[in-house]
């Protein structure tokens, strides 16, 4: 088997010992091909239990979250916390060539499998450690979900309407943040690892990852000590006056991404507008007589905004997201519907780059629909090519590889060890 | 020693999605090569603020300096014709990596698709960073970050049941790209590491989107569930919210994901009856009762700052932080910790506070360790030192404009 088939990573293995902080670093290195061996505790991971869940069952073996990151990889069951456990771990890890963990800081040191201890047995091993906040400092000890590195990292105090409260993203990001961020580190890691033969730690922190997740808004204050806030639904910073800009409206079926812009890309798009909405019958006369050449957007009052807007939310109320999708593209103009999961399943870009992916789920006697790879290499496959383990489902196979007979893995298994 | 330490790349790139690929290259000790143009300089330095003290100037945005710390400043102005071209055609000879985000078409209409450019260097890996991707009906169509992460489902995500989509600030979704970007570089070299060849890789940011919502997207094609925004509530876990602190506009967070941490919240509070409650006995029942919840868990934290809240909570055993504002993160006592800002000086914007990695290596350094490059600072630099061009060439090309 080549590389080209198999994907760049291939030769390498990895031990998966994350929680949902990390599950998009392992997933994302097994798209590459990697061959990830999760460990999961006796009885299966606590993140079985996140949903959603095939046809809302809360069974360990049917949650969507699952299934969506930690495809890619195969499944042991393993406890840490027996010694002959830690035996067993000490064998894998001989044989392995990166650890992804999200244990507490001092959680594996605590047990006797320190990164020294790890580096022992295996002086190239790189360690990828994912926390919220780091292996040291004030907060390592801090307790966090989503929510908690939402906030510190400065996210949420971006997000919401003014006069309420911060808002994070409904759906956790910031572990994807982190786990694909962490993909990165044990990359970089591996790179030197090449050349110098020797392994890494890597201290990975969430809080840190997600602050790109804002990109630039933390500049403002550094230059000219002023601070971005929270804008609800609107478009803040682009004129002298204060005036503000909608950006969601209503439509037929949902809510639209459009605004009035400024510049070259503001004229194409607003001209492109007038013209649609005038085949339509839709434009009133001021707005078909405006010349958006000199359209200063920096100088405009919410007054002429408002104005300028009403016939707008007008005419967007008539369309469909789908018109709207149609428009944008076919006009050259800027924005975008909000789209929901239904929407992206039916969008025909997605569709003609062959982006979904269908998964056999033998065990459900079903496929399944994923979404595929996050790029297209010229020289290798990157995607999913396999789909999430069950717990223990590959205990014989992978113990096997390490030199374990049937009997030894009935007695392991007797004994709670795996 | 730095992990990319000779590794050599160049960007005919502009905006976020491209250079900060490059950043983290450079951040761990690649050569980044950033080719600009006097006639069309990256627009970041000309089209976004913040501008050092509001003035506006080449040399004087925050957003280029975040994005391109510590890289070579080139200019090369591509549209020059013939000597344009072949120029560019020796620095893609000697760079290992090239990352574009031109709108797809665009560099091949340069003369620098990735066909051409493997003909000059079988072993370059060129990575194209685009909205939807190189190819597809809707390949062409030129976006904005911050409305693709509309189309991706984002803001279909945030706000309340109820109300509007909400904004995510800036191109959230360019940054989702950048990381994936990264890796694919760099799985692309451990590629040629292996095989000696190079390759071309399409990245499309909504692709990349896509991958942090893939349990939603499953949720629909299992299930055909369409999940929606719902404020700061969890499926599961009750109380979980922002709450009010002491001050003007100061929040924290909290949630509970057990029954166990409701009742350290209640003792917390100083209500360990409410623990015992039957209406507020399980999550179920206090996400039912989540808007009284929430007003009464709110009357208690406006009492306190935020920070002394947070450590009170915690140390109780409840996930709980605050929100950090723009103006806080600089001194955020963690971050400050893990060195996360690197204070340079930079010629016309003074102090600025760069950015480093959000992972440290045990073995490896990191920068960055010099502010970012001045309009085409490094031209005598790179052009003749690194790249080799006489005396006389780097004349010519500068006589004609292709070097402006």
């Amino acid at each position: 088997m080549t590389l080209r088939e198999n994907g760049p990573l291939s030769p390498y293995r990895i031990l998966d010992l994350t929680d949902e902080l990390g599950f998009l670093c392992g997933k994302t290195l097994g798209d590459l091909g990697a061959d990830v061996i999760k460990v999961e505790r006796p009885g299966g991971d606590a993140a079985r239990r996140i949903g959603p869940y095939l046809d809302g069952e809360r069974d360990p073996e049917k949650s969507l979250y699952w299934f969506a990151f930690n495809n890619n990889k195969r499944g042991v069951t393993l406890n840490l916390e027996a010694a002959e456990g830690r035996e067993l771990f000490m064998r894998l890890v001989e044989k392995a060539d990166f650890i992804l963990e999200t244990f507490p800081p001092g959680y594996l040191e605590d047990i006797g499998l320190a990164h020294d201890v790890l580096r022992g047995v295996s002086p190239r091993l790189v360690q990828v450690s994912i926390t919220p906040f780091g292996q040291t400092g004030p907060y390592s000890r801090y307790r966090a979900t989503d929510i908690e590195i939402m906030a510190m990292s400065g996210c949420m105090s971006l997000t919401g309407d003014p006069g309420k409260p911060p808002l994070r993203v409904t759906f956790p990001q910031s572990y994807q943040w982190t786990g694909s961020y962490a993909a990165m580190a044990a990359l970089v890691a591996h790179t030197q690892r090449r050349r110098t033969g020797r392994g890494e730690h890597v201290d990975v922190s969430a809080q840190a990852c997600m602050l790109w997740g804002f990109s630039h808004a933390h500049t403002f204050w550094d230059l000219n000590r002023s601070v971005e806030k929270r804008a609800g639904s609107f478009m803040t910073g682009r004129t002298i006056t204060g005036a503000k800009m909608r950006v969601f409206w209503p439509c037929k079926d949902g809510y639209l991404n459009f605004i009035i812009y400024g510049g070259e890309a503001g004229r194409k798009t607003n001209q492109a507008l007038v013209e649609w909405m005038a085949e339509k019958g839709a434009a009133p006369a001021f707005l078909l007589e405006r010349d958006w050449r000199t359209f200063n957007i920096e100088r405009v009052t919410q007054e002429e905004i408002d104005v300028m807007e009403a016939p707008i939310a007008e005419f967007f109320t008539g369309v469909t997201k789908r018109e709207f999708f149609e428009a944008v593209t076919g006009r050259g103009m800027l924005g975008y519907p909000v789209s929901t999961a239904q929407e992206l399943l039916e969008d025909p870009q997605l569709a003609a780059r062959g982006f979904w992916q269908e998964v056999e789920h033998p065990e459900l006697d079903r496929s399944i629909t994923y979404p595929g790879g996050f790029a297209r290499f010229s020289e290798f496959s990157c995607g999913i090519r396999r789909r999430a383990p069950l717990i223990g489902e590959h205990n014989t196979e992978v113990y096997g590889e390490f030199g374990l007979d049937a009997g030894e893995l009935a007695r392991l298994e007797n004994d709670g060890v795996i | 020693m730095k992990a990319l330490e000779g590794l050599k790349v160049v960007e005919a790139a502009a905006y976020a999605a491209g250079p900060v690929v490059g950043k983290h290259l450079v951040d761990q000790g690649a050569t980044v090569v950033h080719i600009e143009s006097r006639t069309r300089p990256d627009g970041f330095r000309t089209h976004y603020p913040p501008y050092k003290d509001n003035i506006h100037g080449l040399n004087r945005s925050g957003l280029f300096a975040l994005c391109n710390s510590e890289k070579l400043g080139v200019t090369l102005n591509l549209k020059k014709g013939p000597g344009a071209l072949a120029l560019a055609k020796r620095i893609v000879s000697w760079a290992d990596v090239m990352v574009e985000n031109f709108s797809p078409g665009t560099i091949g209409r340069l003369g620098l698709g990735y066909e051409a450019l493997k003909e000059v260097n079988p072993r370059l890996i060129m990575l194209s960073s685009s909205n939807l991707g190189q190819s597809g009906p809707h390949a062409h169509h030129p976006g904005f970050g911050s409305q693709l992460s509309s189309l991706a489902g984002f803001t279909n995500l945030t706000g309340y049941r109820d109300g509007s989509p909400q904004i995510l600030y800036g191109p959230y979704i360019d940054y989702i790209a950048v990381g994936y970007g990264v890796v694919a570089v760099l799985a692309a070299l451990e590629y040629r590491e292996a095989t000696g060849r190079g390759q071309h890789i399409d990245l499309a940011q909504y692709e990349t989107g896509l991958q942090y919502l893939a349990p939603l997207l499953l949720d629909y094609t299992v299930n055909g569930n369409t999940a929606t925004r719902d404020g700061n509530r969890h499926p599961e876990a009750a109380p979980h919210g922002a709450f009010p602190c002491a001050g003007d506009d100061n929040w924290c967070v909290l949630s509970v994901a057990s029954d166990e941490q409701w009742r350290a919240l209640c003792h917390t509070m100083d209500r360990p009856e409410w623990g015992g409650r039957d209406e507020y006995a399980t999550a179920e029942r206090r996400r039912k009762r989540a808007d009284e919840l929430e007003t009464r868990i709110g009357e208690w934290t406006r009492q306190f700052e935020a920070r002394e809240l947070v450590e009170k909570l915690q140390a109780a055993g409840v996930p709980a932080g605050m929100i950090n504002g723009m103006e806080q993160i600089y001194d955020d006592p963690q971050l400050v910790h893990r060195g996360q800002w690197t204070r340079m000086d930079h010629a016309e914007i003074g102090t600025m506070s760069y950015q480093r990695a959000p992972f440290t290596l045990s073995e490896s350094d990191s920068g960055p360790d010099r502010p970012d490059p001045l309009l085409g600072e490094h031209n005598e630099y790179f052009y003749r030192e690194l790249l080799g061009l006489s005396d006389e060439e780097f004349e010519t090309f500068t006589s004609e404009g292709v070097i402006d």
